[in-house]
Formats: C-alpha cells, structure tokens, sequence
C-alpha cells in the first residue's frame, strides 16, 4: 500500500462512518488537535464527526532530513468522534483492517496514555495503541478544552501516518516510504525538511519572530473584543508556531519560556470562550444534522 | 438456599496498574455492603482483565435476614405531658421510625427512663436488594484518574460498555445511565466473535474461557511465568523475571502467548541497563540471561492472543525493539563526542523550577551544601575534592541524548560516560548513588561521598520548594518531596550519623534567601521544613515496627536529629514493657501536671523545710548532672537507669507534701523543684503521651 493509497483508504473508511472529510487547515500547526475542526468542534453541545490529513510542524524535531525517524513535519490523520460512539473501539479496528491490518494475525493492545497539551488548555484519558508492540495510533477521550470541562466528550483518534507506512510497507527509513509508485517520501519532501531544519535551528530572525509573537498576539485580542472569533484563533495558531521555532532556536530563556505558553493558553481560552459563545447566540445549528447520527427537525 | 453472584462490568481497556487497588476495592466496597444489609454469603472473590472489572459471591443467601433493633427515643419526662399525653418529641420520634403510639415501651437506661420502640423489618429477597446495591458498587469505584463519557452521571478509568449481573441463573435487571444489564458478555476482542451468553452464575469462567479469555489473574500470571521460563529454558537461559513487569502484562492480557524474539548481539555491547530499558520500560519485555548471568540478545513478550501468526508478532516486535537499540546505540556513540564538562554548561539552559533556576544553578547548591556536610562529616581532602567533582558532574547526563530518550538512566549513564572519560571511581559511584534511593524499599548509597550528595541534592528540592510555597498538599506532590524526606531519613539512619536537621536546613536555604526569592520568612519556612520531617520521621519510624506512642513521646519532646532521635526511640522501646517502667510513668505524669503550673524552675533551698521535698531535692541533685552527661554521651539505658532512681523520692513527695499552698514563695519553690525534674525528663522524651497497655 502505498502512502497515499493509504489516506484515500482512511478517507473512505471514514467517510462510511458518516464523517466529513476535511482538507488540512492552512494556517502551520503543530497536530492535528489544533486545527479549529477538533479544537473548537470538541467545546459545546453540538455534535461533530470530521476526518483530515493534517501536516503537522515541530521545529524542534527538525533534523536537516539525517534521521530516519524524525521530521520537521509529518502527518497526522486526525478523526473527531463527538459524542463518542459506544463502539467507537470497533470502528478504529475496522479502520485498521481497511489498511490491510488484520487484527487476529496481530497483536493490538490499547495501553495507558493521557493526553495533554498545556499551550491549549486541553486533556484527555485515554491509551496508544500498539501493533505488535509499536504505537501506531493516539486514543483520546477529550475531557476538557480550552481551559473549559467538555459538554459532550468526543473521542479524537491519531493516526502517525508515516509509521504506519513505514510498517506496511516494512522499511526503516521515513524518506524510503514509497508516496506513489516509483515517487518516494524524500523526493517530495526532504529538500524542504532539509531547508526548513536550517531555517529553524540557524537562520530564523529572532528579532522579527518576537516582534512578530507580540504582534499576532495584540491582533487575536483585538479580535476577540470584537467578538471575530475564527479569525482570532488563527492568530493564537501563528503565536503557537511563532513560540514553537523560537523555542527551536533556543531563541527562549529557560524563566521566558512558562510565561510564553501561559500567553497562548490565555488566548486559547479566550477564543474557546468566544467561540461558545457564540455557538449559544447561533442557537447551535448542528444540534439536530442527521449526517451526525442526530434527528432532523424538518 | 443460597446461590453464587456474578457482576461482571465490561469496560474499554482499563489502565493495567489501576487493577490490583480496584479489585481489592470492590472486594472491600462489596463485603461492607453486604455486611449493612444483612446479607449473608459464604466467599467473595474479585478478578480483572483488560476489558472487566468482576465481582464473585459464593453461596449469596436469597433473601436477606430480618432486623431487629432497639431504637432509644426521648426520656420519659420529656415523651409525655403532665396529662400522658404524647409531646412533639415523642410524635417525632414516631414519625421517623413510622410507629404508632401503642409501638412504644419504657425502658430504664443508667436511672433514667426511655420510651423505646422495637424495629423489626422483614428481610427481602436478596434479588431485590442487589438492584440498588450494585449500581452503587459501581459509581463507588474511585480510580487515580477517571473520565466522564456519553452524558453518564458517574465518572469511570474508561467507558463501562455491559454490565452482567446474574444472580443464580436469574439476570439482576437494572439500568444505569443507560448501561442495559444483559446475560450476554464479550469474549476476546478479535479471537472471539459476537456476544457470549452466561445462563448461570457459575457457568461464567468456563464460557469466558471458551471464547479466549481467562478471567483469573492469578491463573494468567502464573501461564505467563511458566511460558516465559519454558521459553528461555530452550534457548538455554533463563528469564529475568520482574514481578511488577508481571503484574501490568497480567492486566494487559486477556489470553496470554509469550513468544521469544532475539536481536543482534552486537548491541550487548552497549552497558546492559540501556539495553535492558527500552525492553522492560517501553516495549514490557522480560529480557533473558544466561546461566552466568550474562544478558543474551534475546528479549520475551507476552501477546494477547493465542499462538496463530506468532512469527508475525514477532518480527514487529523485534523491529521496534531493533530501532530502539539502534537509537541508544546512537546516542551512546553521540553523547561521547563530548565530555560531561561540557554537558554540565548546557545545565544552564536547563530549567529546574522556573524561580529556583536552572539545573546548572542546582548543581551549585548541591555543591555548597555537600561542602558543609564534608565538614560536618570529617571527610578527607582527598575525599572532598571528589565530591564536589561529583556535585559538578551530577546532573550532567540529564542533557545527553541517552538520558533525553530513556529518562530511568540518569545516573547510570552518568555514572557510564564518568567511567569512560576517566574520572576517579569514588567521583562517578557518587554520580549514581545520588539519586538513591529512588523508591520505596530502594537501597541507600554504599559511599560516604555518593550518600552526602544524595543528601544534598534532596534538601535542596525541599527547601527550594518550600522557599516558594510548593510544599505538598494532600495527593499533590509534584517534585516527590515526601518520598525525596524519607530517602534523606534513611540516608542519615543506615549511616548512623548525627546531625542537627536545622543547621542542615539552614545551610541549604541559604541560597534562596540570599537569591530573595523566599515567600515567607525564613524562621517559619525553617520550621515547616522541619516539620515536614518530623511527619516522615513518625512514618518511617511506624514503618519499622515503632510504636506510636513511643514515637510521639520522643518526638514531641524535640526533634532536630534524626538519627538521636531514633536511638532514644529505640532505647525506649525497649523498656517500654518492663514493670519498674510502667511503674514510674504514674510519678512522672504527676510531675509533669503540676510541672505545667510552674513560673520557672527556679529553686530556692533555703525555703524546703519539709523532709520529702529536701529528700527528693537532693535525690534529683544527684542525679541531675550525671543524667545530663548520659544524654550527651547519648548514653539512654543509663540515663533512663537514673531517671528511675527518682520514682520513689517523688511518691514520697505526692505522698506528704501539698504543693498548691496558700504562701505563694513556697508553692512556686515546690513547683520549681517539679519543673527541673520535667527538664530533665524531657531531654529524652514526654513520657506523658506513652499509652499503659497492661492493665495493673
């Protein structure tokens, strides 16, 4: 299978289950839980079911494209069950068998792993799921986001696409998966792994980038008063990645840095309290979408 | 008739460590229950796998057994008006035991009389009872972390998916936020297909079983130990069993196959520990060793599953363990490009604790601290200058790639690139055995110098934190400093070294008070620290057998050093149970009531007149002194030998003298003589707090 046979077969498997298939969100992230389609999806009442591939970007794991296990950006493939369904174990393992993985000829074990990402407020129980004893996938039950308890818990599964890849197709080295035939993952990407590694680690313009930190910063806040809610949480994005290659370029000191992450989680809140808001004003339109496994009021 | 009970609660994978305290829990939950309701039984077992929580009653009577219980209601005065008539309280007292007036008898209780009511309720059928009892067994599970999922109003580890509550042959029907109550079970997640019906109680092992799971842990646990041992046996090795690695594969495993990988045996290379910590911390592997010992490239892990497609499962696993041991390989090379002097420089950009600082300024502290303890400890020159090349290099492998990846190998690998760069053996013993020890029941450095830096390093974590007010509260305990107390505690007693606690406390404060970062004073920060200590003390000392009593006495009296305070502990233990002890404990605590009355210990001879008070005058006098040397030789036997010489001047004293007299010079002379005997008393400890066991 090859890596793109194996998203259109996510992307289809999932699409049975009545999820929207989404297109990655554009502004830089570093996983796929911070794309406004889990992020904001996940506060509320209001059901939600949401596929996507999402390049995911951490500097700090950049390394010039040498290692063949770490990259400056990789792939998530992000699916939001909300609520979560009471099979919700059996529609993963299904989606496992989509990829060709047979459970029976495997061994699968969902073991212990909570998540949490302080920059965005946000924490779950939930396990990795090993395929004969490598972690394939993140299993979460959000249990609050945003700073705010979760109203309806979703299930939030991530798939590390290239290490399934590289198990599939049983190789050892990220930039030998094969994209498609005769085209490899290095030839699409290691030049920019390579560059964006030089960028992150040597040639970023600190100077500009704490500049730029303040500046996307005032202009979430100044958004948010204005109650524009969408378009202030991509600014929280951008201070999120800003921080993130400042951090890689050991730009923060060590006292800086708690204070960094407390100034994006406070925006992150903000917005998840905005967008709530604004959800109740709208009088939440997604409650009754049959496409969600709801009832349709017409 | 009785019949056998089974509750089993399905769930998603729950977190194999919670599952030991959980299934005693619903043993102990379940048994109080029962108990409160009257409800016979004759055994009460649980079990637990991934997916199932299971309750077990052997021989549940059917119906629960009747009460009877006599209620007291107001006294009689109180019952009745001067008419006979029933008051409010009486009507009451009906009204919530729902009796009516002819219900009620008089009855006497210590001279007074008491209307009474008889209660007595039929027992129900057990059936009955167990639809509200088990839905409470179940939200009455508290687990270390726990969610909420689909609108349930009760949290859980993970998502309860069924519930099989059978009772006899007969299903318990009730519904808990939604959760149906069913016969039907599930079997293993892939080996078994659709839903297992249980018919009866008692049915329930052999069908599970039927369908790939073994219910009882102990039965798992003991097929994965016989599996892992026939596994190594054919290669010629044996498995390095680890019983807690045992117990969470146990609770991760609902049908266990061990199988045997192997990998290249050019990584044996590497110290053995990074070989073995990516196995058992990452993978849960049991590594295997040969009959001398040696670690052999062969690893055991534990499937959940049967033996179908074993080779499968076995080449994934041996990939991942394969790009593990490549990636330590790499860092191992990596890290040895540079010298731990230059590891120590990247401290700087280490944070500790955002306001104590780096890591590098941690290692600083340590340094000033273990100097004073060097002094303190008369530690050679030679001695000296290895230790603080060792607090130098301690935290040096925190920032290596090694210790980066598998954080359970600092110190080793510390200890590992000291070795390999040429420092002296003391110097990099010292780098290990400064993180001892790293849990409970974990050994105590073997080193003067490794001990002195372990002491070091844990004061300063604890002062440093309480310098800023984040001492542990109840279940918080961020930097582990209770366990972090207790491991200086039994540093200083496996040593068997004296040391004032305060001046150590001191020294290691100093910084952040010269820093200014203290948030409080520094006399009262001084004295919570202590504080602290003296609540792990009293837990270490119940720990090791010490009575309570015991150890409050000695306690309450001072405490400041630990390993003092231990000896007078022990000495008093010891005579804690022999009659010319027990005697003298009467005499002291009059002593001691009467010593709380006095202005100062201040004595004035000329003012004794009577021949009690001048005979225990001159019994304390001569006992006084040498009693006070015993203490500072620390000599207690002797001491407490003295002390008893005192018993019967004293009951004399009591015997024949009033204390409280009118004429205010001699009450406060007699009150006086009764102070300096406290005095002396409290050097060792307030006997007042020791409980008589025996009854005389």
């Amino acid at each position: 299978m090859t890596f793109q046979e194996i998203i259109l077969a996510l992307q289809k498997y999932w699409a049975d289950q009545h999820c929207i298939i989404a297109q990655p969100y554009d502004v830089e992230k570093g996983a796929g839980t911070m794309s406004p389609y889990t992020f904001l999806k996940a506060l509320g009442p209001e059901p939600w079911r949401i596929a996507y591939v999402e390049p995911s970007r951490r500097p700090a794991d950049a390394r010039y494209g040498e290692n063949p296990n770490r990259l400056y950006q990789h792939h998530q493939f992000q699916v939001i069950l909300k609520p979560s369904p009471d099979n919700v174990q059996d529609l993963y393992l299904g989606s496992l068998k989509a990829l060709g993985i047979d459970p029976v000829r495997h061994d699968i074990r969902f073991v212990e792993d909570n998540w949490e990402a302080p920059t965005l407020g946000a924490w779950g129980l939930g396990w990795e799921v090993w395929l004969d004893g490598m972690e394939i996938t993140q299993y979460t039950y959000f249990q609050q986001v945003g700073s705010i308890d979760c109203q309806l818990e979703s299930a939030e599964l991530t798939y590390g696409l290239e290490r399934i890849a590289m198990y599939i197709q049983e190789i050892n080295n990220v930039f030998d998966i094969e994209w498609v035939s005769g085209i490899k993952y290095g030839d699409v990407f290691r030049t920019a792994e390579f560059e964006h590694s030089k960028y992150s680690f040597e040639e970023a313009d600190t100077g500009l980038l704490f500049t730029l930190f303040d500046q996307y910063e005032r202009e979430a806040k100044r958004l948010l008063d204005k109650g524009i809610i969408l378009p202030a949480y991509d600014y929280v994005l951008k201070c999120s990645h800003t921080f993130n290659i400042l951090d890689a370029r050991k730009a923060i000191s060590v006292t800086e840095r708690t204070g960094f992450i407390g100034r994006v989680r406070n925006l992150a809140r903000l917005v998840a309290q905005g967008y709530l808001k604004q959800r109740e004003e709208m009088g939440y339109p997604l409650l009754n979408k049959v496409v969600f496994g709801g009832e349709e009021n017409e | 008739m009785s019949k056998d009970l089974l509750f089993e609660i399905g769930a998603e994978e729950i977190p194999a460590n919670y599952m030991p305290a959980t299934l005693k829990q619903v043993r102990d939950i379940s048994e109080a229950m029962l108990k409160n309701n009257r409800i016979a039984y004759e055994d009460i077992k649980t079990y637990g796998t991934p997916r199932r929580i299971v309750l077990f009653i052997k021989g549940i009577a059917e119906q629960q057994a009747d009460l009877e219980e006599l209620v007291k209601g107001p006294s009689v005065k109180a019952a009745y008006d001067e008419n006979g008539n029933p008051s409010k309280a009486l009507l009451g007292f009906l009204k919530g035991q729902k009796a009516e007036l002819g219900d009620v008898f008089i009855k006497e209780l210590s001279g007074v009389e008491y209307v009474y009511y008889k209660k007595q309720e039929r027992g129900k059928p057990v059936k009955e009872v167990l639809k509200t009892l088990l839905p409470d067994i179940l939200t009455s599970i508290s687990f270390p972390k726990s969610m909420k999922w689909g609108n349930k109003s009760f949290r859980f580890a993970r998502p309860v998916r069924w519930l099989v509550p059978i009772l006899g042959d007969e299903l318990i029907e009730f519904d808990k936020d939604g959760i149906q109550c069913s016969r039907y079970t599930k079997g293993h997640r892939v080996l078994s297909q659709g839903n297992i019906e249980i018919k009866n109680a008692s049915e329930y092992f052999d069908k599970l079983r039927a369908g790939f799971v073994i219910a009882d842990q102990e039965e798992r646990r003991s097929l994965i130990r016989r599996q892992c041992e026939e596994l190594a046996r054919e290669i010629g090795g044996e498995v390095l069993m680890d019983e807690d690695l045992l117990e969470e594969i146990v609770y991760l495993v609902e049908y266990p196959t061990a199988l045997i990988g192997g990998f290249e045996a050019e990584y044996l290379r590497l110290p053995k520990e990074v070989v073995i910590t990516p196995m058992k911390e990452h993978q849960r592997y049991f590594p295997v060793v040969d009959k001398s010992g040696k670690l052999m490239n062969h690893f055991i892990t534990v499937r959940n599953g049967d033996s179908r497609f074993l080779e499968t499962v076995k080449e994934g696993n041996e990939k991942v363990l394969k790009a593990r041991l490549a990636d330590a390989d790499f860092f191992y090379r990596e890290d040895r490009k540079e010298s731990l002097d230059n590891y120590v420089e990247k401290l700087k950009n280490a944070v500790f604790q955002e306001t104590l600082g780096t890591i590098y300024d941690k290692t600083q502290r340590i340094a000033a601290t273990a100097e004073y303890l060097a002094v303190v400890s008369g530690l050679s020159e030679d001695g000296k200058k290895n230790l603080l090349r060792a607090a130098y290099l301690c935290k040096a492998d925190l920032v290596t790639n090694m210790v980066k990846e598998f954080d359970e190998l600092q110190g080793i690998m510390g200890k590992e690139y000291a070795l390999l760069q040429g420092e002296d053996k003391e110097v990099a013993e010292a780098i290990f055995e400064h993180y001892l020890p790293r849990f409970a029941g974990d050994c105590t450095p073997e080193t003067l110098i490794g001990s002195i830096l372990s002491i070091s390093d844990k004061m300063d974590t604890i002062c440093g934190c309480f310098a800023i007010g984040i001492q542990p509260t109840g279940s918080q305990d961020p930097y582990a400093l209770r366990r972090q107390a207790i491991g200086v505690t039994a540093i200083i007693l496996d040593n068997s070294v004296f040391l004032g606690l305060s001046d150590l406390i001191e020294t290691s404060l100093k910084p952040f008070a010269l820093k200014g970062i203290l948030k409080g004073d520094e006399r009262s920060i001084k004295r919570d620290i202590i504080e602290f200590f003296r609540q792990r003390f009293k837990n270490v000392m119940i720990d090791r057998g010490f009575e309570y009593d015991i150890i409050d006495a000695v306690i309450n009296a001072g405490f400041d050093d630990i390993y003092d305070s231990y000896l007078k502990i022990r000495e008093l233990s010891k005579w804690k149970n022999r009659d010319e002890f027990l005697n003298i404990l009467g005499s002291f605590n009059r002593v001691s009531n009467l010593a709380s009355k006095a202005k100062s210990p201040e004595i004035n001879e000329s003012l004794f007149t009577e021949k009690a008070e001048l005979e225990l005058l001159h019994a304390f006098g001569k006992v006084n002194a040498e009693f006070e040397d015993c203490v500072n030789n620390r000599e207690y036997e002797k001491a407490l030998k003295l002390m008893i010489t005192l018993k019967k001047p004293i009951d004399d004293f009591f015997d024949s003298i009033m204390v409280m007299v009118e004429d205010e010079g001699i009450r406060n002379n007699r009150l006086g003589l009764l102070k300096s005997i406290e005095n002396m008393m409290i050097k060792i400890a307030d006997l007042s707090v020791v409980v008589v066991n025996k009854i005389s």
